[in-house]
């Protein structure tokens, strides 16, 4: 059995920042705990032997040419934004009350 | 059998929809069918046919127009790309700048993007006709098309049952003649397994040899883009329009791609299986797949073997261990790909009642706009990538990667391509898998190992199971860059099988939106 616990799911969903609701950590601790216990079988071939691949065509790094392009226009950018003002992004507090 | 003696209609409309793209494309050439003529037909049947299919998520308002404007240059003289003035549907996780595009997620309802994916602006300058936006599992995540924030499409065989995922959007529109072209995204078999379950074709390209650029990320070291049609030569045709180097995509290829078409056309034609070494994977055994799957893809490695191919037992020890490697690398990469939806930039926002922070909003919108699958992959990414996992989880699952792609080179030193189902089962009903998230991952245990490896795949029509007279498909992977093979083979198969059932094997579909 794998170490999925409803607290970790819990803590998880503070990290994905979606804030969960009680049901879906109880659902989502047990069907989480039937897949680790089926994924976690990696760790049996991958011995230190083996290097990793991240990139199944590995390319090396990919530059352009440094030159102006076209960009999106200020109301292009902000067509689909929920809301703004001023020509720009309007987003709630970012700071907490204590901070 | 009924359903062919209801095929006889009558109508210019009705015919024009049961061609292929390439007999259509003939047709507008010679001027004998007018772009207009043909998008019309195929709207009407969107018309007919999609309240029951609900392939699509919207249908472009000024299909008309763009097929006019198709018509007016071909009068005067314009030179055209081959494919001009036919339609295309486009699955939703393409962005396109006259039509939304939400990836068949809540979060990005009604969102228009201020720019066009690459492979739908060299769509629209190939001059193909985009009829609309085609349904699919949320952000790409899925077998069935459950996962849709706007309900699942139905399988035209059958409408109880699943078109496959995530791209059962377009597979049904082809399936069901509401376009004879379509655009997918293959990041796990997300084309091929459709193709497999409606009775069509679909190919998932070599990592990098289609543009990435404005397909909505799942997991971009796996995400591809590829055609899905009818035919294995229509593939080809669209498959040239949108393939090739793309310098907005810093993964792009710049590989110089023969045509795909050409390709195709020889199979077809030649003798492209005398002498073909096909290998088969020991590790899947027929045991593995429903009785129907396993016998019809036996048929089909006899009839390539009775025209001369070489069938060959390979071994691929690794394959086994490639759903786990999945399902730790893909939702590892879509939770760092869509951290992007919080509420500022684009999509829903949700502001909880009294004092929140943006952290509360985000929080909040994520869990009103994500469905089930997505916070499942989500959390499950983040718990892979977390302190004190990682080596375990992600790092073990990279390993695995590599042990695939040496499983994939020792095998193709000894064969030409390697042959499989393209799924374990048909077409399997609604809600039989939906509450075992794991039995709906082990239903992409043959796509899941060319992702992986980055290499080609295509899936075609094989026959129909006898058990339940749903479609199968075959799947041919070639090495990475050998995308022109899998057209000459698969071409070539789809010649004798198709010469073999007297026709091609959506004319046992049952017709649909009544008389067709």
């Amino acid at each position: 059995m794998s170490e999925i616990t409803p607290d970790l799911v819990r803590h998880l969903g503070v990290l994905s920042r979606i804030q969960l609701s009680d049901d879906e950590v109880e659902r989502l601790t047990g069907q989480l705990d039937v897949i680790v216990d089926n994924i976690a079988k990696v760790s049996q071939v991958a011995t230190p032997d083996v290097p990793a691949t991240s990139h199944p065509i590995p390319l090396q790094n990919v530059y352009r040419p440094d030159q102006i392009g076209e960009t999106l226009t200020l109301a292009q950018a902000l067509q689909n934004a929920p809301d703004a003002a001023d020509g720009r992004f309007r987003v709630t507090a970012i700071l907490g009350e204590e901070q | 059998m009924s359903a062919l003696a209801h095929q006889s209609a009558e109508g210019s409309g009705a015919d024009l929809i049961r061609l292929t793209a390439a007999d259509l494309a003939a047709k507008l050439a010679s001027g004998e069918v007018s772009s207009v003529e043909a998008t019309r037909a195929h709207l009407d049947r969107i018309a007919a046919v999609d309240a029951e299919i609900h392939a699509f998520l919207h249908v472009s308002d000024h299909a008309l127009d763009v097929a006019a404007e198709i018509d007016r240059r071909r009068a005067a003289g314009d030179t055209l790309g081959p494919l001009a003035g036919g339609p295309l549907a486009i699955k939703d996780v393409l962005v396109t700048t006259d039509m939304p595009s939400t990836s068949g997620s809540r979060i990005l309802e009604g969102y228009l993007s201020p720019f066009d994916a690459t492979v739908v602006s060299r769509s629209r300058a190939a001059g193909l006709v985009p009829l609309g936006k085609t349904n699919m599992d949320e952000f790409a995540m899925g077998s069935s098309t459950e996962h849709s924030a706007y309900g699942p499409t139905h399988n035209p065989w059958d409408l109880d049952r699943i078109p496959g995922g995530s791209g059962g959007g377009s597979a049904a529109a082809v399936a069901a003649f509401e376009a004879p072209l379509a655009l997918g995204s293959d990041t796990g078999g997300s084309i091929r397994q459709p193709a497999h379950v409606t009775g069509t074709v679909g190919l998932k390209p070599t990592y990098g040899g289609v543009s990435r650029y404005g397909a909505i990320a799942l997991a971009s070291s796996l995400d591809q883009v590829g055609p899905v049609t009818r035919t294995v030569l229509d593939a080809g045709l669209l498959h040239d329009v949108i393939g090739g180097h793309d310098p907005q995509d810093s993964t792009s290829l710049t590989d110089v791609w023969p045509s795909f078409a050409d390709a195709a056309r020889e199979g077809a034609r030649g003798d492209v299986l005398r002498g073909l070494r096909v290998g088969v994977v020991k590790e899947l055994p027929d045991s593995g797949f429903q009785p129907g799957v396993a016998a019809s893809f036996r048929a089909a490695l006899a009839t390539m073997a009775a025209h001369g191919a070489e069938i060959v037992e390979i071994s691929a020890p690794h394959f086994e261990f490639g759903v786990a490697a999945y399902y730790l690398i893909l939702p590892a990469e879509a939770s760092s790909n869509l951290a992007k939806f919080d509420s500022v930039r684009f999509g829903m926002r949700v502001t909880p009642p009294g004092t929140a922070t943006v952290e509360d909003v985000m929080a909040a919108t994520r869990e009103a706009g994500f469905g089930d699958e997505v916070k499942r992959r989500i959390i499950l990414g983040t718990y892979a990538l977390s302190a004190g996992y990682y080596d375990a989880y992600y790092g073990s699952a990279q390993k695995v990667r590599t042990l695939i792609q040496r499983d994939f080179d020792t095998a193709f030193a000894q064969v030409d391509v390697i042959a499989t189902p393209s799924a374990p089962t048909t077409a399997f009903r609604f809600g039989e898998k939906i509450d075992d998230p794991m039995q709906m991952y082990l239903n992409d245990v043959t796509t899941i190992p060319a992702n992986l490896a980055g290499v080609p795949g295509i899936s075609i029509p094989s026959g129909v199971a006898e058990e339940d007279g749903l479609p199968v498909g075959i799947q041919f992977l070639a090495a990475a860059r050998q995308d022109a093979r899998l057209y000459r083979v698969g071409a070539a198969l789809e010649a004798l099988l198709v010469d073999s059932w007297g026709g091609p094997l959506l004319d046992r579909a049952p017709v649909r939106g009544g008389v067709a």
